[in-house]
């Protein structure tokens, strides 16, 4: 996927306004299946798939011993014992051979203690080079998702996949997107990825339909406050630093990372990633600007921009906690100037009531 | 992309207008479109000295930060103003109204090390 196509902020405001189409096929897929499937992945990931019904999909992490985030990721429960877990593009090789790794281990441990019949199997598979995909993000997705897919067909609900007949081939579409808007993201044959890219755009035609770059992507998800892999989340910095606690389900009784989380559940996190917006128009801030409190330096920006939707600077960073507060004022230093900013709530963006 | 037969380029995409003992500099309708969407355009002071090849303005657009370069060693002597109301302006026009400073210029010699119109269009084709 391109930095843009045409521009970032008409792409940004394509998706906004009416709907945009994102070249998601980077991202990485691994499948999970077996009847130990589910237990397995519970000790994997921080969240919680026993919560699945077959067809629902929910954010989780994978984490090093640390606690440290290897990669955020959607896991699909796509049959009763079957998974489907879509990983940054980047992450996916990291990902699979850290996953393979620990299903092998666990293994060799259970048939070392006598106890291979108890061992539920389940086989991990990387279908990253297999697949394709791409997110079709707007308030205009329902039309176009009915121009594709016929006027009985039906939208699967939010967070929730479903096989559709798609032009002589099966494609699954799942109501999800890293925009804020509405939206679908849509996965297929690697080899069918020019005919759906062409049709979506054909369909989209009347709607305004644009594609749309890694570029918009950025802007879209941080007004929305998403964390972005590399930026926003590292293997230094674990879910609760990242105020995203609310997708670790620390009543599992084990997972890995489990024990490091609890400590900095109780202790509170050290620093913790903010939104911020800019008190004044200048400039915008960018990734590993200094900020400062009081002439003290307290954190580093991990994402910036100037958001397109409201015309005005905005980012986040990690901050010492004790000013990771609503409201607190804080300064970035952008070349040696320092620049007034608040902490904010998230998402730095909301749409307007209609 | 346009690129005019009368200026003389940069190897970092700026243009450059010779107006007497002054030169006039601004970015390529290239770079611009590569940038896309100026957002804010951080202007030198005037009587600010600058070496050839020193950052001396900042064009941020939505996705990065780029310093622009003095092609030559000078004083500024003139800054365009309008572009802290209205950055789009070098998207716009490039190299008319979007222009970013003037320098006033030691030695009129350092300017033969400038592109022309063919070595710049070489360059980025």
């Amino acid at each position: 996927m391109p930095v843009q196509y045409t521009s970032i902020v008409r792409e940004h405001q394509t998706v906004r306004n009416d709907v945009g189409i994102f070249d998601i096929s980077h991202m990485g897929q691994l499948i999970a299946d077996g009847s130990g499937a589910g237990e397995w992945l519970n000790t994997m990931l921080t969240n919680n798939v026993d919560k699945l019904d077959v067809g629902v999909g929910q954010y989780t992490f994978l984490l090093n011993e640390r606690g440290g985030i290897i990669d955020d990721l959607i896991v699909y429960r796509i049959g009763e014992q079957r998974y489907l877990l879509v990983v940054n593009a980047a992450r996916a090789d990291e990902d699979f051979s850290w996953l393979q790794n620990h299903l092998k281990e666990g293994r060799s441990q259970e048939r070392t203690s006598g106890g291979l019949e108890t061992v539920a199997p389940c086989k991990l598979i990387n279908r990253s080079a297999d697949f394709g995909g791409v997110a079709v993000q707007g308030p205009r997705i329902a039309e176009l998702f009915h121009a594709l897919f016929g006027e009985n067909a039906n939208l699967p609900s939010r967070n929730t996949i479903t096989d559709f007949p798609f032009s002589g081939t099966t494609v699954s579409v799942a109501r999800t997107g890293y925009t804020g808007e509405d939206g679908i993201e849509v996965f297929f044959c690697a080899t069918d990825a020019v005919k759906f890219w062409n049709a979506v755009l054909d369909k989209g035609k009347q709607l305004g339909i644009k594609p749309c770059g890694l570029g918009a992507r950025d802007t879209l998800r941080l007004e929305m406050c998403y964390p972005l892999n590399g930026s926003d989340l590292s293997a230094e910095r674990n879910p609760i630093e990242a105020g995203l606690g609310f997708f670790v389900d620390l009543t599992k009784p084990n997972f890995i990372g489990r024990d490091v989380l609890l400590n900095t559940k109780d202790a509170g996190p050290r620093e913790k990633l903010v939104p911020f917006r800019m008190k004044e128009k200048g400039p915008p801030p960018r990734p590993h600007y200094t900020v400062f409190r009081d002439g003290e330096r307290i954190g580093e920006v991990t994402s910036g921009t100037l958001s397109p939707s409201l015309n005005w600077g905005i980012g986040m960073a990690y901050v010492s906690s004790a000013h990771a507060k609503n409201g607190a004022e804080i300064e970035i230093e952008i070349r040696g100037q320092k620049f007034a900013a608040t902490v904010e709530k998230k998402p730095l963006y909301r749409k307007p009531a209609p | 992309m346009t690129i005019p037969d009368d200026l003389l380029y940069t190897e970092s995409h700026e243009w450059i207008k010779r107006e007497g003992d002054n030169i006039r500099v601004g970015i390529t309708d290239h770079a611009q479109s590569e940038l896309t969407d100026v957002v804010y355009v951080e202007l030198p002071k005037v009587d600010r000295q600058v070496n050839a090849k020193e950052a001396t303005a900042v064009v941020e657009s939505v996705k990065a930060a780029s310093d622009i370069f003095a092609p030559a060693k000078g004083t500024v002597v003139e800054v365009n103003k309008t572009l802290e109301a209205d950055p789009g302006l070098i998207n716009r026009e490039p190299y008319g109204q979007g222009w970013i400073f003037v320098l006033k210029i030691n030695n009129a010699d350092e300017l033969k090390q400038l592109k022309d119109v063919e070595a710049y269009r070489a360059q980025i084709s």
